[in-house]
């Protein structure tokens, strides 16, 4: 019995393991399903700078223009555009998993549609809030 | 007879038929729940910030702490980061498994969230009182 030959073995290193990423092909469903992670975790990170643009514009107005002259710098807008698009991202990735709550669009070509809209979502929602951002400057 | 140490029952035997904590889904539910907050709350907080682009400090001071104005800030503020805090949580539990480090990992994600959290919405409401 396989069992029993391997009573010397170790009860974790008996522990059936499921495959994981490594050694799937890239999928879309796949990216966008690590894209939704990574949004959240640099949201997380981005928290900082809203804390600091706000205790800034509570504090004083020199402080405020400090605040305002790094996020408007070159970096600061680059910052900002990727802050941006993670929010969108991450929002258009949350209504995706709203869907897939109700037990709709888990098939084949549904889910694939729905990771198409997330990516292309979270990009023309971040081009129209950014045209808008300089055209109303 | 859970602290009978004489007792023949296993730990499972001594709970079971006295009902489900009823606690077990708690976190599922609040990340749908903040979830679907953010989604008013998230187009309110660009809408804000879009319109205070290029403003001077007067401007901004005055809309950040208008009532209207506020209040979704202070909205969002609290979802997003008890949103965010929990999403931490489900990372911090996915990739570390060992003792000190899951339990500092999930301490520091407590704290980060509570911070920045209180950082935020003293700052909102600063601006609004003063």
């Amino acid at each position: 019995m396989a069992e029993a030959k391997n009573r010397t073995v170790s009860p974790e290193a008996r522990r059936p393991l499921s495959p994981h990423l490594q050694i799937y092909r890239p999928m879309l469903t796949m990216m966008m399903s690590i894209m939704h992670r990574i949004t959240g975790m640099a949201l997380y990170a981005g928290t900082l700078l809203l804390a600091w643009w706000l205790i800034a514009a509570a504090t004083d107005a020199r402080a405020f223009d400090t605040a305002n002259s790094v996020l408007t710098s070159f970096l600061g807008r680059i910052v900002l555009l990727g802050f941006t698009w993670a929010l969108f991202h991450h929002l258009m990735g949350g209504l995706r998993h709203f869907i897939w709550d109700t037990g709709r669009g888990m098939d084949h070509p549904e889910r694939e549609y729905l990771a198409q809209a997330t990516l292309i979502g979270g990009f023309v929602l971040t081009a129209v809030v950014w045209i808008i951002a300089y055209t109303v400057r | 007879m859970a602290n009978d140490p004489d007792s023949m029952r296993t730990t499972v035997r001594q709970v079971r038929y006295l009902g489900s904590a009823k606690s077990g889904t708690h976190h599922v539910w609040h990340m749908r729940l903040t979830s679907f907050a953010l989604v008013p709350l998230t187009i309110g907080f660009v809408w804000i910030i879009l319109s205070l682009v290029g403003k001077d400090y007067n401007t901004v001071r005055t809309a950040l702490g208008s009532p209207a104005i506020a209040i979704i800030m202070l909205l969002f503020l609290l979802a997003s980061i008890y949103h965010m805090m929990l999403g931490m949580q489900t990372v911090i539990e996915d990739y570390i498994h060992t003792a000190p480090a899951k339990t500092w990992s999930l301490m520091g994600n407590t704290f980060f969230s509570i911070c920045v959290g209180l950082a935020c919405v003293y700052a909102v409401l600063r601006l609004s009182f003063t």
